[in-house]
């Protein structure tokens, strides 16, 4: 803050203190009757505020030493087309579009069923503390280090071993991501014609865009979405028709297990083909659509500031709650990544986002103010999971195999848990939208998409639209859902093909037929084993399947916090290294306590090993339990539970071989008077200018 | 006092739609010319055609490792 604040200046930011302060005590300390979300939003922008000007100005200036006359990659590269000087503005709509996804909507929505403030105290402070400090600080490294990758980082910060178990959590994390997404899109559009009609209707949407901009106007990108996105309005509104007509209504409704085989064929298909003809298309259309929606719900929000009927806090603290098992420490901690901390954006942060930027000193801009918007986004997916009533909630959110199917017994069973709601309630709402039933639609995705139409019919189209906008929340989470699917699956068979080609190195070649089919094939099974997994679990997948990408998501970002801990030791600031130590250190405790009470706790809705011993037991002695109906599932059941045991373990073994790698280089850089970090031009110039 | 008005109204959108294309992998075009132009002259400027599919197959490039969508 070496900057003198001028008297407006001081007056100004107090106002915004004392009017975030009493947001914050309102949204906090209000109990018994319905806040308001505006008090939430204008709490959440305050604290945003406030750490943007203060402890981003703080750590860019006096723990990075950001040089504003320090030329950057864009320039020194600068080719025009990886390498290019971009306005500040503009590249903050390329980052925030990079990193914002399914991730801030759908943990915020789970979180929801421990009400809404532990979900909200970690989205604020998580971003502030963590989050947004992670995304600036791999943004800074990598712009000092030509824009390179976080692996490649790694690999050269703190040793090749280090860099090769950090690209082994990669590729794990990719794959946990890419079920648990597709398992939202199939909760979502299982037995729903109309969201299915619409979801299926992208693919030839996408197709004829794709044609259109290769053949007949190429890279005529405005005309081609301006044709994508009425089509898809089009296929929107004539969902209904198909969803009313039962002849055609037959032809989209589709069982979970169908769903999952349809989108791993598909995944594969869209790997194989070539970009401009579907994926290019349709990642267009979503990210527009995406960004789109993000700004209209935030709209929304302000313009009808309903009152949260969700309380402040449930019962379901105690860890007991029907949406995932698990107390407050750790697992809220890995429900909500995205939003608060996600170690996926320290891929994007060192990707293409460094090699654009104009100016180190912009980095605070792009970094930290990029991962505060993303923020807000959970902030408002948050809202939009509160608004509901919470008897509808946790319809949406049980599995059947806690609820059952009837909405009666449902209602009772909801009801017996303290949240009022009659079976009229739970069938009405499904009407309004456009659905047989909403029961048991978990993943998120059908929650937000409920609460956003109550939102946005509320100010654009009144109750008659309803339906109409529940299906397009739907179609907008999975629209983009499936573009990562495909975009993730294309970045998987990379890595498998140069994991396998260390042994066989014809597989490396990208660019033979053979390869790029085995190597799609190949990453398709492997996702999709773990999708087709959660889709036959009776507890709804997300359950078993979210707690798995939060650890795994988690165990990246605090694999980042590392190497930024790390390369702040070499740069010899370590005085000031607690800015990433202090997350780094709450990252590992949550990861390696939830992967270790996911093994090993004796409770079997937590702990995975527990639970097989269980099923174990029971086949012994020739019982089946419920979910399974023959011997043969239940050692199926046993097997995956031993998988995802497995799984939790090596991502927990992950963090703890990272953190003595981390201490040891730590030490090491200790040692030395010099600064030894690897930057390029004027790393040398850059030690001991403070 | 219009005039300033218009040239920054038509600034402002023209990073808007910068910022749109930018979102999905195609920096700006003139950029590119103006710097084939300036540090590499009597050297072959890509036709916008041709720039368009080079940065679509980039962005999907496989090899590169990228990604994108938060999680």
């Amino acid at each position: 803050m070496g900057d003198k604040m001028t008297l407006q200046a001081k007056i100004m930011w107090s106002a915004v203190v004392v009017l975030g302060a009493i947001s914050f005590a309102v949204v906090a300390l209000t109990r018994g009757e319905p806040v308001n979300a505006a008090w939430l939003v204008v709490a959440a922008v305050c604290i945003y505020f406030i750490s943007y000007r203060f402890y981003a100005l703080f750590i860019t200036g006096k723990v990075f030493g950001v040089d504003p006359k320090r030329i950057t990659p864009a320039y020194r590269h600068n080719d025009g087309l990886d390498y290019v000087p971009t306005n500040r503005f503009v590249l903050f709509g390329h980052h925030f579009a990079a990193i914002a996804g399914a991730g801030p909507l759908v943990g915020p929505v789970l979180a929801a069923q421990m009400g809404y403030l532990p979900g909200t105290l970690w989205i604020l402070a998580g971003v502030v503390f963590a989050g947004a400090v992670q995304d600036m600080t791999v943004l800074f490294l990598s712009t000092r280090r030509d824009g390179k990758s976080l692996g490649d980082m790694i690999r050269s910060e703190m040793g090749p071993v280090a860099g090769g178990i950090a690209g082994i959590g990669i590729l794990l994390i990719c794959i946990i991501v890419l079920a648990v997404l597709a398992l939202v899109v199939v909760s979502a559009l299982k037995g729903s014609p109309w969201g299915t009609f619409t979801v299926f209707c992208t693919i030839p949407i996408a197709l004829i865009m794709g044609v259109y901009s290769r053949f007949i106007r190429p890279g005529r990108i405005g005309e081609m979405s301006l044709i994508g996105a009425v089509l898809l309005l089009a296929a929107l509104v004539y969902g209904r028709t198909v969803s009313e007509t039962p002849a055609l209504a037959a032809w989209f409704n589709f069982s979970g297990e169908t769903l999952a085989l349809v989108i791993i064929g598909y995944g594969f298909v869209a790997s194989v083909l070539p970009v401009w003809l579907l994926l290019a298309p349709r990642d267009y259309l979503s990210t527009f659509l995406k960004v789109g929606t993000i700004l209209l719900l935030t709209i929304g929000v302000i313009i009808v500031h309903p009152d949260l009927q969700m309380p402040a806090l449930t019962r379901f603290i105690d860890g007991t709650g029907p949406v995932w098992a698990g107390s407050i420490f750790p697992f809220l901690f890995i429900t909500i990544a995205c939003g608060s901390v996600s170690g996926w954006h320290a891929l994007i942060a060192s990707g293409t986002t460094p090699k654009m930027i104009e100016n180190e000193s912009q980095i605070r801009f792009i970094g930290y103010g990029g991962m505060l918007m993303e923020s807000l986004v959970a902030i408002m997916a948050m809202i939009a999971a509160s608004v509901i009533h919470p008897g509808v909630y946790f319809a949406m959110n049980s599995a059947a195999g806690v609820i059952g199917t009837d909405p009666g017994h449902a209602a009772q069973v909801i009801t017996s848990w303290g949240f009022a709601v009659t079976p009229d309630m739970l069938t009405q709402v499904a009407h309004d939208v456009g659905e047989t039933s909403i029961m048991s639609r978990t993943g998120g995705a059908p929650t937000l998409a409920v609460g956003m139409a109550s939102i946005l019919s509320g100010f654009l189209g009144g109750s008659a639209l309803t339906g109409i906008w529940y299906h397009f929340a739907i179609l907008f989470e999975a629209l983009f859902i499936l573009t990562t699917v495909d975009a993730g699956t294309r970045v998987c068979r990379f890595m498998i093909q140069d994991l396998i080609g260390n042994v066989i190195p014809a597989f490396k070649a990208t660019e033979s037929w053979a390869n790029n089919i085995v190597g799609s094939a190949l990453a398709c099974c492997l996702w999709g084993y773990f999708l087709y997994q959660g889709v036959i679990d009776p507890l709804g997948g997300i359950w078993t399947m979210w707690p798995l990408f939060g650890t795994a998501n988690q165990m990246l970002a605090a694999i980042a916090l590392i190497l930024c801990t790390v390369v702040l030791f070499k740069m010899k600031r370590e005085r000031l290294a607690w800015v990433t130590i202090v997350p780094t250190v709450w990252l590992v405790l949550c990861t390696v306590t939830a992967g270790v009470e996911k093994v090993f706790s004796p409770e079997p809705a937590v702990g995975f090993i527990a639970h097989a011993m269980r099923f174990g037991d029971a086949a012994a002695a020739g019982r089946i339990l419920a979910p399974a109906k023959t011997l043969h599932e239940m050692s199926r059941i046993i097997f995956n539970d031993y998988l995802d045991a497995g799984l939790a373990g090596l991502f927990a073994t992950i963090v703890v071989t990272m953190v003595i790698y981390g201490i040891l280089d730590a030490r090491k850089a200790l040692g030395n008077s010099k600064n030894t970090t690897a930057e390029i031009a004027g790393a040398m110039a850059g030690a001991g200018d403070d | 006092m219009t005039e300033t008005i218009r040239t920054r109204t038509r600034l402002v959108c023209e990073m808007a739609v910068q910022t749109a294309r930018l979102m999905v992998g195609i920096p700006d075009y003139d950029t590119y010319v103006a710097h084939r132009q300036v540090n590499h002259p009597n050297t072959p400027i890509m036709t916008y055609k041709e720039f368009f599919r080079e940065r679509q197959e980039a962005r999907y490039a496989v090899g590169k490792g990228r990604f994108r969508g938060c999680c």
